[in-house]
Protein backbone atom coordinates (compact mmCIF):
# COMPACT_ATOMS: atom_id res chain seq x y z
CA UNK A 1 0.00 0.00 0.00
CA UNK A 2 0.79 3.61 -0.75
CA UNK A 3 2.42 5.05 2.43
CA UNK A 4 2.72 2.06 4.41
CA UNK A 5 6.39 1.79 4.28
CA UNK A 6 6.46 6.11 5.72
CA UNK A 7 4.06 4.96 8.66
CA UNK A 8 6.93 2.77 9.63
CA UNK A 9 10.02 5.03 9.09
CA UNK A 10 12.37 4.55 11.74
CA UNK A 11 14.20 8.02 11.85
CA UNK A 12 10.32 9.54 11.99
CA UNK A 13 9.56 6.67 15.34
CA UNK A 14 12.28 8.21 16.87
CA UNK A 15 11.86 11.92 16.41
CA UNK A 16 8.11 11.22 17.72
CA UNK A 17 9.37 9.07 20.53
CA UNK A 18 11.63 12.38 21.57
CA UNK A 19 8.87 14.56 21.00
CA UNK A 20 6.65 12.25 23.59
CA UNK A 21 9.51 12.11 26.09
CA UNK A 22 9.66 16.26 26.11
CA UNK A 23 5.68 16.11 26.24
CA UNK A 24 6.05 13.43 29.41
CA UNK A 25 8.89 15.31 30.90
CA UNK A 26 7.02 18.55 30.96
CA UNK A 27 3.65 17.19 32.48
CA UNK A 28 5.93 15.71 35.37
CA UNK A 29 5.70 11.94 34.69
CA UNK A 30 8.13 9.92 36.18
CA UNK A 31 8.43 6.24 36.29
CA UNK A 32 6.83 6.22 39.65
CA UNK A 33 3.91 8.43 38.57
CA UNK A 34 3.48 7.60 34.99
CA UNK A 35 0.64 8.52 32.79
CA UNK A 36 -1.34 5.59 32.33
CA UNK A 37 -2.70 5.49 28.00
CA UNK A 38 -5.60 2.16 27.96
CA UNK A 39 -5.13 1.07 24.13
CA UNK A 40 -8.75 0.05 24.04
CA UNK A 41 -8.38 -2.04 20.76
CA UNK A 42 -6.50 -5.56 20.49
CA UNK A 43 -4.99 -4.95 17.06
CA UNK A 44 -3.39 -1.64 19.22
CA UNK A 45 -2.08 -4.11 21.68
CA UNK A 46 -0.51 -6.02 19.34
CA UNK A 47 0.97 -3.32 17.19
CA UNK A 48 2.43 -1.96 20.69
CA UNK A 49 4.67 -5.11 21.22
CA UNK A 50 5.34 -5.96 17.56
CA UNK A 51 6.84 -2.54 17.08
CA UNK A 52 8.23 -2.09 20.74
CA UNK A 53 6.67 0.69 21.26
CA UNK A 54 7.05 0.53 25.11
CA UNK A 55 11.08 0.28 25.32
CA UNK A 56 11.22 3.10 22.35
CA UNK A 57 9.31 4.99 25.01
CA UNK A 58 10.46 6.56 28.70
CA UNK A 59 9.00 4.30 31.38
CA UNK A 60 7.35 7.34 32.23
CA UNK A 61 4.25 6.41 29.91
CA UNK A 62 2.35 3.02 30.82
CA UNK A 63 0.16 1.13 28.36
CA UNK A 64 -2.83 -0.20 29.96
CA UNK A 65 -4.11 -3.06 27.70
CA UNK A 66 -7.80 -2.79 27.03
CA UNK A 67 -10.56 -5.04 26.35
CA UNK A 68 -10.97 -4.61 22.76
CA UNK A 69 -10.29 -8.11 21.34
CA UNK A 70 -13.70 -10.05 20.58
CA UNK A 71 -11.60 -13.68 21.12
CA UNK A 72 -10.52 -12.13 24.52
CA UNK A 73 -13.78 -11.33 25.89
CA UNK A 74 -15.50 -14.87 24.29
CA UNK A 75 -17.27 -16.35 27.41
CA UNK A 76 -16.37 -20.44 27.89
CA UNK A 77 -20.18 -21.10 27.99
CA UNK A 78 -20.61 -19.40 24.66
CA UNK A 79 -17.79 -21.36 23.42
CA UNK A 80 -19.77 -24.31 24.77
CA UNK A 81 -22.94 -23.40 22.55
CA UNK A 82 -20.86 -23.10 19.25
CA UNK A 83 -19.49 -26.77 19.89
CA UNK A 84 -23.21 -27.93 20.88
CA UNK A 85 -24.52 -26.27 17.32
CA UNK A 86 -21.29 -27.55 15.67
CA UNK A 87 -22.34 -31.32 17.30
CA UNK A 88 -25.59 -32.06 15.08
CA UNK A 89 -24.50 -33.97 12.19
CA UNK A 90 -26.33 -32.01 9.43
CA UNK A 91 -24.32 -28.70 10.17
CA UNK A 92 -21.37 -26.80 8.97
CA UNK A 93 -20.10 -24.20 11.14
CA UNK A 94 -18.51 -21.73 9.88
CA UNK A 95 -15.87 -18.97 11.94
CA UNK A 96 -13.00 -17.12 11.83
CA UNK A 97 -10.32 -18.76 12.71
CA UNK A 98 -9.24 -16.89 16.06
CA UNK A 99 -11.83 -18.37 17.65
CA UNK A 100 -11.18 -21.81 17.06
CA UNK A 101 -8.70 -22.13 19.72
CA UNK A 102 -10.63 -20.29 22.57
CA UNK A 103 -11.12 -22.79 25.43
CA UNK A 104 -14.68 -23.69 26.08
CA UNK A 105 -15.81 -25.45 29.34
CA UNK A 106 -13.96 -28.72 28.55
CA UNK A 107 -12.86 -27.87 24.59
CA UNK A 108 -12.29 -25.74 21.77
CA UNK A 109 -13.79 -25.83 18.58
CA UNK A 110 -10.74 -27.06 17.33
CA UNK A 111 -10.75 -29.74 19.02
CA UNK A 112 -14.61 -30.47 18.80
CA UNK A 113 -13.25 -30.76 14.71
CA UNK A 114 -10.92 -33.34 15.80
CA UNK A 115 -13.59 -35.41 17.73
CA UNK A 116 -15.52 -35.31 14.36
CA UNK A 117 -17.76 -32.10 14.14
CA UNK A 118 -18.08 -30.10 10.88
CA UNK A 119 -16.27 -27.08 11.96
CA UNK A 120 -14.73 -24.52 9.24
CA UNK A 121 -12.78 -21.81 9.14
CA UNK A 122 -13.63 -18.73 7.14
CA UNK A 123 -11.80 -14.96 6.12
CA UNK A 124 -15.31 -14.05 5.58
CA UNK A 125 -19.33 -14.49 6.62
CA UNK A 126 -19.51 -14.14 2.90
CA UNK A 127 -17.87 -17.14 2.52
CA UNK A 128 -19.91 -18.86 4.73
CA UNK A 129 -23.21 -18.01 2.81
CA UNK A 130 -21.18 -19.31 -0.40
CA UNK A 131 -20.68 -22.44 1.93
CA UNK A 132 -24.89 -23.03 2.24
CA UNK A 133 -25.51 -22.45 -1.24
CA UNK A 134 -23.14 -25.09 -2.67
CA UNK A 135 -24.68 -27.29 0.08
CA UNK A 136 -28.14 -27.34 0.44
CA UNK A 137 -29.06 -30.40 2.52
CA UNK A 138 -27.23 -29.23 5.31
CA UNK A 139 -27.49 -26.55 7.74
CA UNK A 140 -24.54 -23.98 7.86
CA UNK A 141 -24.41 -21.61 10.91
CA UNK A 142 -21.53 -18.38 10.98
CA UNK A 143 -20.67 -17.60 14.25
CA UNK A 144 -20.83 -13.89 14.41
CA UNK A 145 -18.37 -12.18 16.53
CA UNK A 146 -16.83 -9.15 17.16
CA UNK A 147 -17.29 -5.46 17.21
CA UNK A 148 -18.79 -2.68 15.88
CA UNK A 149 -15.99 -3.23 13.00
CA UNK A 150 -17.82 -6.33 12.29
CA UNK A 151 -21.38 -6.18 12.95
CA UNK A 152 -22.24 -4.83 9.32
CA UNK A 153 -20.78 -7.27 7.69
CA UNK A 154 -23.14 -10.01 9.33
CA UNK A 155 -25.64 -7.62 8.69
CA UNK A 156 -25.00 -7.24 5.12
CA UNK A 157 -24.38 -11.26 4.79
CA UNK A 158 -28.02 -11.87 6.41
CA UNK A 159 -29.23 -8.91 4.09
CA UNK A 160 -28.40 -11.29 0.94
CA UNK A 161 -29.32 -14.42 2.57
CA UNK A 162 -32.54 -12.84 2.52
CA UNK A 163 -32.52 -11.21 -1.03
CA UNK A 164 -31.62 -14.29 -2.63
CA UNK A 165 -34.05 -17.11 -0.12
CA UNK A 166 -31.53 -18.67 1.25
CA UNK A 167 -32.47 -20.70 3.87
CA UNK A 168 -30.46 -23.24 5.73
CA UNK A 169 -28.02 -20.52 6.62
CA UNK A 170 -28.32 -18.82 10.16
CA UNK A 171 -26.02 -16.74 12.73
CA UNK A 172 -24.79 -17.33 16.29
CA UNK A 173 -24.65 -13.86 17.44
CA UNK A 174 -21.93 -12.61 19.76
CA UNK A 175 -21.83 -9.16 18.32
CA UNK A 176 -20.87 -6.66 20.99
CA UNK A 177 -20.45 -3.19 21.56
CA UNK A 178 -17.30 -1.15 23.21
CA UNK A 179 -18.99 1.69 24.25
CA UNK A 180 -20.83 0.53 27.62
CA UNK A 181 -17.50 -1.27 28.68
CA UNK A 182 -15.45 1.83 28.29
CA UNK A 183 -17.95 3.66 30.20
CA UNK A 184 -18.20 0.25 33.11
CA UNK A 185 -14.09 0.53 32.82
CA UNK A 186 -14.29 4.49 33.55
CA UNK A 187 -17.12 3.93 36.77
CA UNK A 188 -14.36 1.63 37.87
CA UNK A 189 -12.81 2.79 41.09
CA UNK A 190 -10.35 0.99 41.02
CA UNK A 191 -9.05 2.03 37.66
CA UNK A 192 -6.82 4.88 37.21
CA UNK A 193 -6.10 6.03 34.16
CA UNK A 194 -5.28 9.19 31.99
CA UNK A 195 -6.79 9.24 28.55
CA UNK A 196 -7.66 6.58 25.68
CA UNK A 197 -5.95 5.62 22.55
CA UNK A 198 -9.38 4.96 20.43
CA UNK A 199 -10.06 2.50 18.42
CA UNK A 200 -9.42 2.74 14.38
CA UNK A 201 -12.01 0.50 12.66
CA UNK A 202 -14.64 0.30 15.29
CA UNK A 203 -14.68 4.34 14.82
CA UNK A 204 -14.61 3.34 11.05
CA UNK A 205 -17.74 2.84 11.60
CA UNK A 206 -19.83 4.33 14.79
CA UNK A 207 -17.81 7.89 14.23
CA UNK A 208 -16.43 9.84 16.55
CA UNK A 209 -19.51 11.35 18.27
CA UNK A 210 -20.28 7.79 20.17
CA UNK A 211 -17.09 8.94 22.60
CA UNK A 212 -18.35 12.36 23.58
CA UNK A 213 -19.03 11.28 27.06
CA UNK A 214 -15.35 10.27 27.72
CA UNK A 215 -14.36 13.85 27.19
CA UNK A 216 -17.50 15.87 28.42
CA UNK A 217 -18.32 13.54 31.66
CA UNK A 218 -15.24 11.93 32.84
CA UNK A 219 -12.82 14.39 31.58
CA UNK A 220 -10.86 12.39 29.45
CA UNK A 221 -8.90 12.41 26.02
CA UNK A 222 -9.61 10.04 23.47
CA UNK A 223 -7.66 9.92 20.28
CA UNK A 224 -8.74 7.41 17.64
CA UNK A 225 -5.32 6.02 16.36
CA UNK A 226 -4.22 3.92 12.99
CA UNK A 227 -2.44 1.00 13.35
CA UNK A 228 0.98 1.92 11.97
CA UNK A 229 3.75 2.27 14.71
CA UNK A 230 3.51 6.30 13.69
CA UNK A 231 0.05 6.78 13.81
CA UNK A 232 0.43 5.01 17.80
CA UNK A 233 2.98 7.59 18.23
CA UNK A 234 1.20 11.02 16.80
CA UNK A 235 -1.75 9.66 18.85
CA UNK A 236 0.11 9.80 22.20
CA UNK A 237 1.69 12.79 20.93
CA UNK A 238 -1.66 14.38 20.25
CA UNK A 239 -3.22 12.85 24.13
CA UNK A 240 -0.10 14.17 26.10
CA UNK A 241 -0.62 17.46 24.32
CA UNK A 242 -4.22 18.14 25.50
CA UNK A 243 -2.67 17.31 28.85
CA UNK A 244 -0.59 20.19 28.43
CA UNK A 245 -2.64 23.04 27.08
CA UNK A 246 -5.69 21.62 29.59
CA UNK A 247 -8.05 19.95 26.83
CA UNK A 248 -9.87 17.05 27.06
CA UNK A 249 -11.20 16.43 23.40
CA UNK A 250 -12.19 13.71 21.43
CA UNK A 251 -9.90 13.91 18.18
CA UNK A 252 -9.09 11.64 15.33
CA UNK A 253 -5.16 11.14 14.37
CA UNK A 254 -6.67 8.20 11.37
CA UNK A 255 -8.50 10.53 9.32
CA UNK A 256 -7.68 9.16 6.27
CA UNK A 257 -9.08 5.97 6.77
CA UNK A 258 -11.82 7.02 9.60
CA UNK A 259 -14.38 9.65 8.56
CA UNK A 260 -15.22 11.70 11.37
CA UNK A 261 -18.79 10.64 10.73
CA UNK A 262 -17.90 6.88 10.47
CA UNK A 263 -19.89 5.16 8.09
CA UNK A 264 -23.78 5.16 8.02
CA UNK A 265 -23.92 3.31 4.88
CA UNK A 266 -22.78 0.39 7.61
CA UNK A 267 -24.74 1.68 10.61
CA UNK A 268 -28.18 1.56 8.41
CA UNK A 269 -27.46 -2.39 7.91
CA UNK A 270 -26.37 -2.96 11.80
CA UNK A 271 -29.60 -1.15 12.28
CA UNK A 272 -31.91 -3.20 9.99
CA UNK A 273 -31.18 -6.66 11.20
CA UNK A 274 -30.09 -6.04 14.99
CA UNK A 275 -31.57 -4.33 17.89
CA UNK A 276 -29.93 -3.81 21.50
CA UNK A 277 -29.45 -7.15 23.63
CA UNK A 278 -30.52 -6.42 26.95
CA UNK A 279 -26.98 -7.49 28.81
CA UNK A 280 -24.30 -9.60 27.69
CA UNK A 281 -21.60 -11.41 28.94
CA UNK A 282 -17.92 -10.16 28.73
CA UNK A 283 -15.56 -13.24 29.60
CA UNK A 284 -13.22 -11.63 33.18
CA UNK A 285 -15.38 -8.69 33.29
CA UNK A 286 -18.88 -10.11 33.74
CA UNK A 287 -22.62 -9.12 32.46
CA UNK A 288 -22.72 -5.83 31.16
CA UNK A 289 -26.23 -3.81 29.90
CA UNK A 290 -26.80 -3.53 26.72
CA UNK A 291 -23.15 -4.06 25.60
CA UNK A 292 -24.26 -6.37 22.54
CA UNK A 293 -27.05 -7.02 20.24
CA UNK A 294 -29.19 -9.83 19.03
CA UNK A 295 -31.33 -9.79 16.02
CA UNK A 296 -34.62 -8.69 15.18
CA UNK A 297 -37.80 -10.22 15.38
CA UNK A 298 -38.19 -9.89 11.61
CA UNK A 299 -34.60 -11.40 10.92
CA UNK A 300 -35.39 -14.28 13.48
CA UNK A 301 -35.40 -16.80 10.92
CA UNK A 302 -31.37 -16.60 10.93
CA UNK A 303 -30.80 -16.52 14.25
CA UNK A 304 -29.30 -19.22 15.11
CA UNK A 305 -30.01 -18.75 19.01
CA UNK A 306 -33.58 -19.35 18.14
CA UNK A 307 -32.99 -21.72 15.60
CA UNK A 308 -30.89 -24.68 18.30
CA UNK A 309 -32.17 -24.74 21.68
CA UNK A 310 -28.90 -23.73 23.18
CA UNK A 311 -28.08 -24.02 27.39
CA UNK A 312 -26.36 -20.84 27.26
CA UNK A 313 -25.03 -21.68 30.65
CA UNK A 314 -22.42 -19.52 32.40
CA UNK A 315 -19.62 -21.22 33.31
CA UNK A 316 -16.83 -19.76 35.36
CA UNK A 317 -13.54 -19.10 34.72
CA UNK A 318 -10.36 -21.10 36.40
CA UNK A 319 -9.93 -19.70 39.48
CA UNK A 320 -6.10 -18.88 39.10
CA UNK A 321 -6.86 -16.99 35.78
CA UNK A 322 -6.28 -13.23 35.97
CA UNK A 323 -7.69 -12.35 32.92
CA UNK A 324 -10.50 -10.01 34.31
CA UNK A 325 -7.81 -7.82 35.96
CA UNK A 326 -5.50 -7.69 33.07
CA UNK A 327 -8.70 -7.13 30.77
CA UNK A 328 -9.18 -3.92 33.05
CA UNK A 329 -5.76 -2.95 33.21
CA UNK A 330 -5.35 -3.81 36.87
CA UNK A 331 -2.84 -6.43 36.46
CA UNK A 332 0.15 -7.28 34.12
CA UNK A 333 -0.22 -11.00 32.02
CA UNK A 334 3.17 -11.80 34.34
CA UNK A 335 1.57 -10.92 37.30
CA UNK A 336 -1.26 -14.05 36.53
CA UNK A 337 -0.05 -17.53 38.45
CA UNK A 338 -0.70 -19.17 35.07
CA UNK A 339 1.12 -17.37 32.78
CA UNK A 340 3.65 -19.31 30.60
CA UNK A 341 2.93 -22.11 33.20
CA UNK A 342 -0.67 -23.55 33.03
CA UNK A 343 -1.10 -20.69 30.03
CA UNK A 344 0.94 -20.63 27.23
CA UNK A 345 -0.32 -19.76 23.48
CA UNK A 346 -0.16 -23.04 22.68
CA UNK A 347 -2.35 -24.75 25.57
CA UNK A 348 -4.26 -21.13 26.21
CA UNK A 349 -6.36 -21.37 29.51
CA UNK A 350 -7.55 -17.70 28.79
CA UNK A 351 -8.62 -16.30 26.16
CA UNK A 352 -6.32 -13.82 26.25
CA UNK A 353 -3.42 -15.96 25.39
CA UNK A 354 -5.47 -17.32 22.07
CA UNK A 355 -5.25 -14.30 19.89
CA UNK A 356 -2.11 -12.26 19.19
CA UNK A 357 -4.56 -9.38 19.95
CA UNK A 358 -4.80 -10.44 23.70
CA UNK A 359 -2.67 -9.01 25.91
CA UNK A 360 -1.00 -12.21 27.61
CA UNK A 361 -0.08 -13.57 23.61
CA UNK A 362 1.59 -10.06 23.20
CA UNK A 363 3.53 -9.95 26.15
CA UNK A 364 4.37 -13.80 25.68
CA UNK A 365 5.49 -13.67 22.09
CA UNK A 366 7.39 -10.03 21.91
CA UNK A 367 8.28 -8.98 25.28
CA UNK A 368 11.31 -11.76 25.74
CA UNK A 369 9.30 -12.28 29.07
CA UNK A 370 9.68 -15.57 28.32
CA UNK A 371 12.09 -17.50 30.22
CA UNK A 372 11.92 -14.53 33.45
CA UNK A 373 8.18 -14.75 33.82
CA UNK A 374 7.93 -18.71 33.45
CA UNK A 375 10.77 -18.67 36.37
CA UNK A 376 9.04 -15.65 38.41
CA UNK A 377 5.49 -18.17 37.69
CA UNK A 378 7.27 -21.14 39.30
CA UNK A 379 8.23 -19.01 42.26
CA UNK A 380 5.38 -16.90 42.92
CA UNK A 381 3.23 -16.71 45.60
CA UNK A 382 -0.51 -16.41 43.52
CA UNK A 383 -1.13 -12.50 44.14
CA UNK B 1 -9.65 -10.55 13.15
CA UNK B 2 -10.26 -6.70 13.66
CA UNK B 3 -7.75 -5.98 11.55
CA UNK B 4 -8.09 -4.38 7.97
CA UNK B 5 -5.87 -4.59 4.85
CA UNK B 6 -5.75 -2.17 2.67
CA UNK B 7 -6.39 -2.85 -1.31
CA UNK B 8 -7.02 -2.11 -4.37
CA UNK B 9 -9.99 -2.34 -6.20
CA UNK B 10 -9.44 -3.44 -9.99
CA UNK B 11 -12.71 -4.11 -11.25
CA UNK B 12 -16.52 -4.96 -10.74
CA UNK B 13 -17.41 -8.26 -10.36
CA UNK B 14 -21.40 -8.01 -10.36
CA UNK B 15 -22.75 -4.68 -10.33
CA UNK B 16 -25.99 -5.84 -9.28
CA UNK B 17 -24.82 -7.70 -5.90
CA UNK B 18 -22.27 -4.98 -5.49
CA UNK B 19 -19.29 -6.96 -5.84
CA UNK B 20 -15.76 -6.42 -6.82
CA UNK B 21 -12.46 -7.65 -7.35
CA UNK B 22 -9.67 -6.52 -4.78
CA UNK B 23 -6.01 -6.63 -4.82
CA UNK B 24 -4.93 -6.89 -1.49
CA UNK B 25 -1.17 -7.77 -0.81
CA UNK B 26 -1.06 -9.11 -4.20
CA UNK B 27 -3.97 -11.56 -3.67
CA UNK B 28 -7.08 -11.11 -5.68
CA UNK B 29 -10.35 -11.86 -4.52
CA UNK B 30 -13.97 -10.60 -4.16
CA UNK B 31 -15.48 -8.32 -1.60
CA UNK B 32 -18.31 -6.26 -1.27
CA UNK B 33 -18.68 -2.83 -1.83
CA UNK B 34 -22.16 -2.60 -0.48
CA UNK B 35 -20.65 -0.17 2.45
CA UNK B 36 -18.55 2.78 0.37
CA UNK B 37 -21.51 3.06 -2.33
CA UNK B 38 -24.12 5.41 -2.97
CA UNK B 39 -25.64 7.46 -5.59
CA UNK B 40 -22.83 9.91 -5.81
CA UNK B 41 -20.40 7.45 -5.73
CA UNK B 42 -21.87 4.60 -7.87
CA UNK B 43 -19.58 0.97 -8.31
CA UNK B 44 -18.08 2.06 -11.04
CA UNK B 45 -16.78 5.30 -9.55
CA UNK B 46 -14.67 2.74 -7.28
CA UNK B 47 -12.21 1.07 -9.58
CA UNK B 48 -8.91 1.87 -8.94
CA UNK B 49 -9.84 3.47 -5.20
CA UNK B 50 -7.70 2.69 -2.34
CA UNK B 51 -10.10 1.18 -0.05
CA UNK B 52 -9.69 -0.62 3.59
CA UNK B 53 -11.13 -4.30 3.58
CA UNK B 54 -12.50 -6.21 6.45
CA UNK B 55 -13.16 -9.65 6.59
CA UNK B 56 -14.46 -9.19 2.97
CA UNK B 57 -16.25 -5.98 2.88
CA UNK B 58 -14.60 -2.73 1.63
CA UNK B 59 -15.68 -0.84 5.04
CA UNK B 60 -13.85 2.67 4.00
CA UNK B 61 -12.49 4.78 1.20
CA UNK B 62 -8.91 5.82 2.07
CA UNK B 63 -7.92 9.45 1.45
CA UNK B 64 -4.84 9.60 0.14
CA UNK B 65 -4.81 13.45 0.63
CA UNK B 66 -5.29 12.49 4.41
CA UNK B 67 -2.87 10.29 4.30
CA UNK B 68 0.07 12.93 2.95
CA UNK B 69 -1.44 15.74 5.13
CA UNK B 70 -0.95 13.61 8.43
CA UNK B 71 3.12 12.77 7.20
CA UNK B 72 3.30 16.24 6.88
CA UNK B 73 2.14 16.92 10.62
CA UNK B 74 4.28 13.97 11.96
CA UNK B 75 7.47 14.97 9.93
CA UNK B 76 7.42 18.62 12.32
CA UNK B 77 6.91 17.43 15.46
CA UNK B 78 9.63 15.09 14.90
CA UNK B 79 11.78 17.41 13.28
CA UNK B 80 10.63 19.75 15.73
CA UNK B 81 11.67 17.07 18.70
CA UNK B 82 15.44 17.14 17.06
CA UNK B 83 16.13 20.65 16.83
CA UNK B 84 14.50 21.40 20.52
CA UNK B 85 17.06 18.25 21.81
CA UNK B 86 19.84 20.34 19.88
CA UNK B 87 18.93 23.21 21.16
CA UNK B 88 18.77 21.90 24.52
CA UNK B 89 22.43 19.73 24.02
CA UNK B 90 24.36 22.85 22.91
CA UNK B 91 22.93 25.11 25.64
CA UNK B 92 23.82 22.30 28.19
CA UNK B 93 27.61 22.29 26.68
CA UNK B 94 28.17 25.85 25.97
S1 LIG C 1 -2.00 -15.79 31.49
FE1 LIG C 1 -3.76 -16.94 30.73
S2 LIG C 1 -5.07 -17.23 32.51
FE2 LIG C 1 -3.59 -15.64 33.05
S3 LIG C 1 -4.62 -13.70 32.57
FE3 LIG C 1 -3.46 -14.30 30.74
S4 LIG C 1 -4.90 -15.48 29.48
FE4 LIG C 1 -5.79 -15.34 31.54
Amino acid sequence: MKHADEYRDHDLAKGLAHAVAGQLAALGATEARPIRLMEVCGGHTHAIFRYGLADLLPKSLEFLHGPGCPVCVLPRGRVDDCIAIARHPDVIFATFGDAMRVPGSTRSLLQAKADGADVRMVYSPLDALALARRNPDRRVVFFGLGFETTMPSTALTVLQAEAEGIGNFSILCNHITIIPTLRAILDDPLMELDGFIGPGHVTMIIGTEPYGFIASEYRKPLVVAGFEPLDLLHAIHMILQQKLDGRCEIENQYQRVVPNTGNPVARKAVERVYEPRATSEWRGLGDIALSGVQFRPAYRRFDAEAIFALRGERVADPVECRCGDVLKGLAKPWQCPAFGGACSPEMPLGALMVSSEGACAAYYQYSGLQNSALDAARNKVPA
Amino acid sequence: MCLGVPGRITAIDDAASLSAWVEVAGIRRKVSVACIVDAAHPIEACVGEWVLVHVGFAMSRIDEAEAEATLRVLAEIGELAVEREAMLTTEATA
